[in-house]
Formats: structure tokens, C-alpha cells, sequence
């Protein structure tokens, strides 16, 4: 291909920058859509009560500019790039001056210590990001952002099951971590399970399940039909909403799958709250609009504007 | 908001206030509490550990288990919501056998907490995790108590009103999440 387009670390720093204000403080039009469903179907007092808080926190964050949690979390940038896009090396070197000033400006909170193990102190600005980048078959390149809570992530697990658990086996281990971590995740949830690949890449398949919007299958039949089963089995608990009794749990469960070594049958789990702040900005490939940002897809389902591409020009990031 | 009855509670907790409360029961806190979540009871600890009492005032008190983010739309701050309460398990039955009468928090608690709670006549309320901007709204006036230099897990002193919770564990053991 001859019109190889060159994404910029400024083009990165920029998306990354506007995001996380606007994801930290509205809740994704999907979530919130899905939370008034639960609603209307929720029977049981406490969990209505939980999902009335839930929506009311939503209008209450949005109005005010305020986060819609607390912990406004650690910073996922995850770079997604098709053969049609040259990334340069640097690609990520202007994230962490972008989400510190982000932090800062929109007084969020700072959540990140230097060292899990050696130095607890807080780097005091939400820095580092974590970063990943991707090579995928669709052309273009977008950027998707998430905020991820503390409390969510930790209710997480992975797990290396043996081949002969087949389904079985993950729908087991899917139950038993609800079970046991389910109320402390804040639901009603979205639940993205990853399933295949190796140790390390099942997490991360777990986590990209999440960025799906809710409601949306998996492209492939018998995927979907797992994800609706499970939906079912984890609403059929009856824990519902705030784990304090309802229908609703979770609003969806999302799988991803990949091919694995013929020992193997990795699972991961990766629990979203019902505070789900997550976006994909889509970045500039033809050389005619190589610069600025066009189009956001978290709040393109709600049918909203454009994000304010000029907003970092000459800005330093 | 769904029509629920909810139980007016004045803070610091009356003993024989708290004795009255069922796991389930919604209540709605006034008065003063302390944020506190887990590098900072870590500190808390040595210096009980140190000193034999609760220092900061924080005998007979309730510890929210919260780190908010910073003051935003004209309030103290701009979201305050609980964090999840098992991590604190390793320093709550100490604390509330030292005279921490309430914790709040989000989440299942270990059978030495819910021990705890029955021995010292203490109680664990839940409030809703990610309401944190509508939460905010019951948080009047906020104040760095101790370990500033924790940040967001700062020591603080907080005045509430009719902050929405659910007793999770009472005082003879029952569990909100396993009714």
C-alpha cells in the first residue's frame, strides 16, 4: 500500500487528554441505557433502590462535572492500528504528560503508586498510563481509553484451567468468581471474560471484551450463545444490583476467544462496574485530514458532537 | 428515589442505637465520621499499637472507608463513595475492639469482622459503590485530619448529612448480603 498515514504521539496524547475528563464524568450512553432497563424490570426494593442511585448519579455527574466515581482510576490507553498505519516507535511518549494534565485539571482523583511492592508512595498525578499497542486487520487506527477502578480489578482473576474443563469448566469458574467477588466490583456489572491465547494475552483479551458496547453480541454464533447463557446464570443468582438483591447483575457478559497451545484452556475474568467509563476515538489516517480527531465512538452511540479536536493544538503534549 | 423507610441515625453512633439496627435496615447517617482506607490503617494501627487508645478523637467513631477526589462544584469533594471493605479486614476487629463503633464501606467481610461486631456491639453499613457524585452531595465540610502526605488516603474528618447506607452486619452477626 502507498499511502502509508503516520500517527503521532501528539494525535495519541490529544484523544487521550480529551477522553478522560468526558469518560470520568458521563456515563457511556449504552450503560445508561441499560441501567434504566434494569430498572424498569427490577422488582426487588433494595436493588431498585441501588439502580435509582445509580441513574440519579449519573444526571448528578454529568451536570455538575463531577466524576461518577470516586476512584477515577488508572489509565488504559490501548492503540489499534491497521496495515494501512506506520506507528512510530515514541508513539506513547506524551500519554503521561496528557493524563497528569487531565488529572489535574479535572481535579480527579490521583490512584497510582510507584511501586506495587518496594515504593507505595502516589506518583501524586495518575502517572503511568498503561499502554498497549495492537496490529489489526481493519484499516485506520483509533485509541481506546478506559479508566479502570481498583475495586472491579481486584475482583478479577486468572485462571489456567486443563483442556477437559471445557465449558463446563469456565462456566463453573465464572460462577465461583461472582460468587465470591461480585459485591465488591460495584454492580450491576459488565463482565468480559477472555478465553484462549496464553497466560498473558487472556487478561488482556478479558479487558478488550469490556470496550464492547453493551447489548452487542459476539460476532461468532456460538460465542454470543455462551454470553447469553451466562448473562442468565449470573442474573439467575438473584444478587442483583449492589449485590443487595434484584434481576440484575450483571447488564451483559462479554467473550472473547483465540486459539491456545493444544495443554491449555486459559480463562480470564475481568469485572467492569456499572460506572463503565470507557471510549474509542478513532485517529486520522488519509494524508488529506492527518491531523485533529474524527469521530469518538462512545459518544457516537448517543448521537453527539464531535470531540474538540483543536482543543491541543500548540498545546505542548 | 424508590419509596423505601429509612432510619434517621445521629453520629457519633449511640451503642444502644446501634443495638437496635437489623442487616437490610436503611438508614440515613447525620453528623461526623472519618475517611480512612488502606495505607492509613496501616499508620492507624502503629500508633494504637503505640499509644494503647484511638488517637484523632476516633473512639466511639465511624471510619468510612472512602478516598475521595478533589473538591469540585462547590462541595468539599467532588465524588465520595465507599471502597471495597475486605481490604481493611486486617485492621478492623483491632479497631473496633479499640472503640471504632461503625465501619462503612461496600462489600463481604471476613467471619472476624462479623465476630468483631458481635463481640464490641459495633455495625457495618454498606452504602452504594460508583454513587459517588450523588453521595458527595451528603458530605457538608471536610477537614485532613493526619497522614496528609498519603493524598487521597489522608486521615479526614467529615460532616454528613443523611448519607444513604444499609446496615450490612449488626450486632448479632447478620449479613445484609446473605439475606
Amino acid at each position: 500500500m502507498d499511502t502509508f498515514a503516520i500517527i503521532t504521539k501528539e494525535d495519541i496524547a490529544r484523544a487521550v487528554y480529551d477522553a478522560i475528563p468526558r469518560i470520568a464524568c458521563e456515563l457511556p450512553c449504552d450503560v445508561r441505557m441499560a441501567l434504566e432497563r434494569a430498572r424498569e424490570a427490577e422488582g426487588c426494593t433494595r436493588g431498585a433502590f441501588v439502580l435509582d442511585q445509580l441513574i440519579e448519579n449519573a444526571r448528578i455527574a454529568e451536570a455538575d462535572r463531577v466524576p461518577l466515581c470516586q476512584d477515577t482510576g488508572t489509565v488504559w490507553v490501548c492503540l489499534e492500528a491497521g496495515p494501512d498505519v506506520c506507528v512510530p516507535g515514541d508513539a506513547f511518549s506524551l500519554v503521561d504528560k496528557a493524563v497528569a494534565r487531565a488529572y489535574d485539571e479535572a481535579r480527579l482523583r490521583k490512584s497510582v503508586v510507584r511501586d506495587a511492592l518496594f515504593d507505595r508512595a502516589n506518583t501524586g498525578d495518575n502517572t503511568p498510563a498503561f499502554t498497549d499497542v495492537h496490529f489489526v486487520e481493519r484499516p485506520g487506527a483509533r485509541v481506546h481509553v478506559m479508566l479502570k477502578g481498583g475495586g472491579s480489578d481486584n475482583a478479577s482473576r486468572v485462571v489456567m484451567l486443563a483442556p477437559g474443563a471445557g465449558r463446563d469448566g469456565i462456566v463453573r469458574e465464572v460462577m465461583d468468581c461472582v460468587r465470591a467477588k461480585a459485591a465488591n466490583a460495584c454492580p450491576p456489572l459488565v463482565i468480559g471474560i477472555g478465553v484462549g491465547s496464553t497466560f498473558d494475552k487472556v487478561a488482556h483479551l478479558a479487558k478488550t471484551a469490556l470496550l464492547r458496547p453493551i447489548g452487542e453480541r459476539a460476532r461468532d454464533a456460538q460465542a454470543a450463545a455462551f454470553e447469553r447463557e451466562l448473562l442468565e446464570r449470573v442474573n439467575a443468582t438473584g444478587m442483583g444490583p449492589g449485590a443487595l438483591g434484584g434481576r440484575t447483575l450483571a447488564l451483559d457478559v462479554h467473550v472473547e476467544t483465540a486459539p491456545c497451545h493444544i495443554a491449555a484452556l486459559p480463562l480470564a475474568i475481568n469485572m467492569g462496574c456499572s460506572a463503565m467509563r470507557r471510549a474509542t476515538v478513532e485517529l486520522p489516517v488519509s494524508h488529506a485530514t492527518a491531523s485533529g480527531i474524527a469521530n469518538v465512538r462512545g459518544d457516537g452511540l448517543c448521537g453527539r458532537g464531535r470531540m474538540d479536536a483543536d482543543a491541543m493544538e500548540g498545546e505542548g503534549l | 428515589m424508590s419509596a423505601m423507610d429509612r432510619r434517621r441515625l445521629a453520629l457519633p453512633l449511640d451503642r444502644a442505637v446501634a443495638a437496635t439496627l437489623r442487616a437490610g435496615d436503611a438508614c440515613l447517617l447525620s453528623g461526623e465520621m472519618f475517611m480512612l482506607r488502606d495505607a492509613g490503617h496501616i499508620r492507624l494501627l502503629a500508633e494504637l499499637d503505640e499509644q494503647g487508645s484511638l488517637p484523632y478523637g476516633l473512639d466511639g467513631a465511624t471510619i468510612f472507608y472512602a478516598g475521595p477526589s478533589p473538591s469540585a462544584a462547590g462541595r468539599p469533594f467532588g465524588a465520595v463513595g465507599p471502597t471495597t471493605s475486605s481490604r481493611m479486614d486486617f485492621a478492623a476487629p483491632t479497631l473496633y475492639r479499640a472503640g471504632i463503633a461503625a465501619t462503612l464501606g461496600k462489600g463481604v467481610r471476613s467471619a472476624q469482622v462479623v465476630s468483631a461486631c458481635k463481640e464490641t456491639g459495633s455495625v457495618y453499613f454498606v452504602a452504594t459503590g460508583g454513587a459517588a457524585a450523588l453521595l458527595a452531595r451528603c458530605v457538608v465540610s471536610g477537614e485532613t485530619v493526619a497522614y496528609d502526605d498519603l493524598g487521597t488516603e489522608a486521615l479526614r474528618r467529615i460532616e454528613v448529612r443523611d448519607l444513604p447506607v444499609f446496615v450490612g452486619i449488626d450486632v448479632q452477626g447478620d449479613c445484609i448480603y446473605d439475606l
